[in-house]
């Protein structure tokens, strides 16, 4: 025993004090005590090698400790942890510097955005980026900040847009090689959204792409008239990265105004949508656009969870798709082909998709100044929340909202530089009847579930049903673990292999976040955000 | 609850008041109705003239007369006035002013019934009707039907009448009627207070506070119908206007 645990040491050692390369990165699950990027692994799975935490020993998680944010804002962060420490952000955006294991703060950075900074919904920021010893944040006004993971010192200050203009950045960046890679919120501001690469030495702009082209680019005849240059397609949720194919994916926000496509006429492209780029140049690969002309809001800002499938005898390197629009897509990957989409909550909005995977839209599914009540509601059956792919279990686990509608309006907008554009607003068929801790819901508001889909089918696989909806995100793990919460503040172990759950704690606060798991010195933790603390879990010792 | 609007409609249509985009629906002014009660009601009273000089139900505003300005006021407020901006969107506001301007036509003609009075009231809801069996008025009374010591400040005349007379026409959310029965077979009924996955909050008829597991129960669901009967064949008329009057005059603990 004392060989082998002084081998492990030494195998250890020189990666305790290893920079993050992007070969680290790549290889990420070689190391499965660390959680490098947002999703844990380039392809978006959210899934976990690490196997000491169960299905028959779950029930012995216990709390190991506690750190408490000093903000009331969500806490949407996914930390990342990298031999030992955890880094978080404190929304708005002070980055926390913590020893993975206690809790213990090293540093903090602290970060007080401009004034003028006006994120639609709310102060938040989604985590981090690591590069060598570099971390990276965007802020909700709109600037991409490089800091010393190791002294919390900034190294680059980039401003990416005009905060004034409605623009934020609120996803945790994505660093593929050479370059930092983020996208610009503000899809209810009537801004022109954009993707755009940062060199991560010197925070210098080395690409930009148009989620909403312009005169001269492809794409720019979907929108009627001047309708472009506040076209939205905000970027507020991490990409993925395949290596072998070189291509980055990134899910594109909602088009603007929201609610009345009558001043944009046409498919609007690339909202709603996922384009794939070359991350080297920005360059476009491919798109496909789940909700053309989209006037219920339903931003394609899911994570592209890259995978591989069986495909009519073929194997396939696929992205599944749980979108906002109800729909559960799986696409080619290579060159975004459609291979399959089916609803996986209840769909009004469209009667299903054709063989090329657009919808097909009944008359009485379109907007109106009076209203429509449509689902899914203006939250989406699923929204931003991670979803998680186990290549253990095959199966997708998507945080579902079943049976849940709005009443969609039109209404006339003008914009005005830096206010809400939005051209509508929608509301629940049975309003005022939901408190911030007291619960009145009505069966008609619909409910959550943590959703298991098996892609080759597209069919419902099981159910976690909860009472109220969720924000949470969903993690897989390789010993047949899901991990999940909701808004009722529960965080809870699920099997994998069936929905039936195994253990739950009572956090008290509302989850708007998404797993994760690493571990110190050979011990497991599984850590999660409800209301404004990061609680950690290890097995009891 | 539907509110017939027809009339209404047509009112203000002819008054040609109405931009294209604001055509709208019952369900608009049902809208509208929920959010005054949720905000407005505080200040301007459930019959809109609790601001003195103006009553919203019968057009008379101090400040603006169409709807893009009672829109705008209602969105942005009135500075210097207690009037505060408001963060509904536009087609809330536009709800809300929708009602005001049916208010008056749906009040049956008068707001508070001729020959109703209180103290006859009082000796009812205390006494025949048994009003007290499951509501609290100003301390006395049960806990598990909705405390009823400020309703004049939020119900009118005529919702009263409807709820005393059709219970079921309306049953808010938060005061429906829960039914759980134990695998042991005991059964608990009472008001939901709050639900999770796991495990539902009641008063029960017992006024005890409960908290009960799922897991432990074989049923719970919702009881439809309001656990309040109907006094259309308990009351005569004049007892019916006696209790409205009655309740009325409750507008909390202070103003006895």
């Amino acid at each position: 025993m004392k060989t082998r645990a002084l081998l492990l040491l030494m195998l250890a050692l020189p990666c305790a004090h290893a920079q993050v390369g992007f070969d680290r990165i790549l290889n990420s699950a070689k190391e499965p005590q660390n959680w490098l990027t947002y999703s844990g692994n380039l392809l978006g799975q959210r899934y976990s090698p690490l196997t000491q935490i169960t299905p028959a020993n779950v029930k012995n998680l216990e709390m190991q400790w506690v750190f408490q944010s000093r903000s009331l804002e969500k806490f949407e962060a996914t930390a990342l942890v990298v031999d030992g420490v955890l880094y978080t952000v404190q929304a708005p955006n002070d980055i926390v510097a913590m020893d993975a294991a206690t809790g213990r703060i090293y540093w903090i950075y602290p970060y007080v955005p401009a004034a003028d900074a006006r994120p639609c919904c709310g102060r938040v920021n989604r985590g981090l980026a690591i590069q060598g010893d570099t971390l990276f944040m965007g802020t909700i006004d709109a600037h991409l900040i490089a800091v010393d993971a190791k002294s919390g010192k900034p190294i680059w200050n980039t401003q990416v847009a005009s905060p004034g203009a409605g623009y934020a950045l609120t996803h945790a960046p994505l660093v593929v090689k050479d370059k930092v890679i983020m996208g610009v919120a503000g899809g209810e501001y009537g801004i022109r959204g954009f993707i755009a690469a940062y060199d991560v030495k010197t925070g210098k702009e080395a690409w930009r792409f148009n989620t909403v082209p312009g005169p001269g680019e492809p794409g720019h005849e979907t929108w009627g008239g001047d309708s472009w240059k506040t076209g939205g397609g905000s970027i507020w949720v991490t990409g993925s990265y395949d290596p072998d194919l070189n291509l980055t994916y990134w899910g594109v926000g909602n088009p603007g105004p929201d609610w009345n496509g009558d001043s944009r006429p046409g498919t609007n492209l690339y909202t709603d949508s996922v384009v794939a780029l070359d991350p080297d140049t920005g360059k476009l690969k491919w798109y496909f656009q789940f909700s053309p002309h989209d006037e219920f809001d339903y931003d394609a800002v899911q994570i592209p969870v890259l995978g591989e499938m069986d495909w009519l005898g073929q194997k396939r390197k696929v992205m599944f798709w749980a979108n906002r629009n109800g729909f559960m897509y799986v696409l080619d990957r290579t060159n975004g082909q459609f291979l399959r989409g089916k609803p996986f909550a209840k769909v009004t909005w469209a009667t299903g998709l054709d063989d090329s995977g657009k919808p097909m839209r009944p008359q009485s599914s379109f907007s109106t100044f009076e209203g429509v009540n449509i689902y899914p509601g203006n939250q989406g059956a699923t929204n931003w929340y991670s979803p998680s792919f186990s290549p253990h279990t095959g199966l997708f686990y998507i945080p579902t909202w079943e049976n849940y509608s709005s009443v969609f309006s039109k209404a006339e907008s003008e914009y005005v530089e830096g206010r809400n554009y939005v051209g509508g607003s929608p509301r629940s068929i049975i309003p005022g009847t939901k408190s911030a801790q007291v619960l009145y819901r009505t069966e008609a508001e619909g409910y959550g579930a943590i959703r298991a889909i098996d892609p080759k089918t597209g069919d419902k696989k099981w159910d976690f049903k909860m009472t109220d909806v969720t924000d949470s995100g969903v993690l897989s793990t390789a010993s047949d673990l899901v991990f999940a919460g909701g808004r009722e503040g529960y965080f809870f172990a699920l099997d994998a292999k069936t929905g039936s759950m195994l253990w739950k704690a009572a956090l008290g606060g509302q989850i708007s976040a998404g797993p994760m798991t690493y571990s110190v010195n050979g011990r497991q933790y599984v850590a999660i955000n409800s209301g404004s603390a990061l609680f950690t879990f290890a097995l009891k010792q | 609850m539907r509110l017939a609007a027809i009339a209404f409609t047509t009112l203000l249509l002819a008054a040609g008041r109405l931009p294209a985009q604001h055509s709208f629906t019952q369900d608009d002014i049902d809208n509208g109705l929920r959010l005054y009660r949720n905000t407005c009601v505080v200040c301007h009273g459930p019959d809109g003239d609790g601001v003195p000089g103006t009553d919203l139900g019968h057009g008379k505003f101090r400040h603006g007369t169409t709807n893009d300005d009672l829109e705008k006021i209602i969105m942005t407020g009135l500075p210097g006035t207690a009037m505060p901006a408001n963060s509904f969107t536009e087609r809330e506001a536009f709800s809300i002013v929708l009602y005001l301007r049916q208010m008056a036509q749906f009040s049956g003609g008068s707001a508070k019934p001729a020959n109703g009075d209180s103290a006859r009231g009082k000796a009812i809801f205390e006494g025949k009707g048994g009003c007290t069996n499951c509501h609290r008025l100003q301390g006395t009374g049960s806990r598990v039907g909705p405390d009823l010591s400020d309703i004049g400040t939020l119900r009118r005349a005529v919702e009263l009448e409807r709820s005393l007379l059709d219970p079921n026409a309306e049953v808010l959310p938060q005061n429906r009627y829960f039914r759980a029965v134990t695998k042991a077979g005991t059964e608990i009924t009472g008001r939901l207070l709050n639900e999770d996955t796991f495990s539902v909050q009641l008063l029960d008829t017992k006024e005890h506070l409960v908290n009960l597991q799922k897991a432990n129960l074989k049923d719970a669901a919702f009881i439809d119908k309001s656990a309040m009967p109907s006094f259309r064949d308990k009351l005569t008329s004049p007892e019916i206007a006696d209790v409205i009057t009655y309740l009325l005059a409750q507008r909390g603990f202070d103003s006895k």
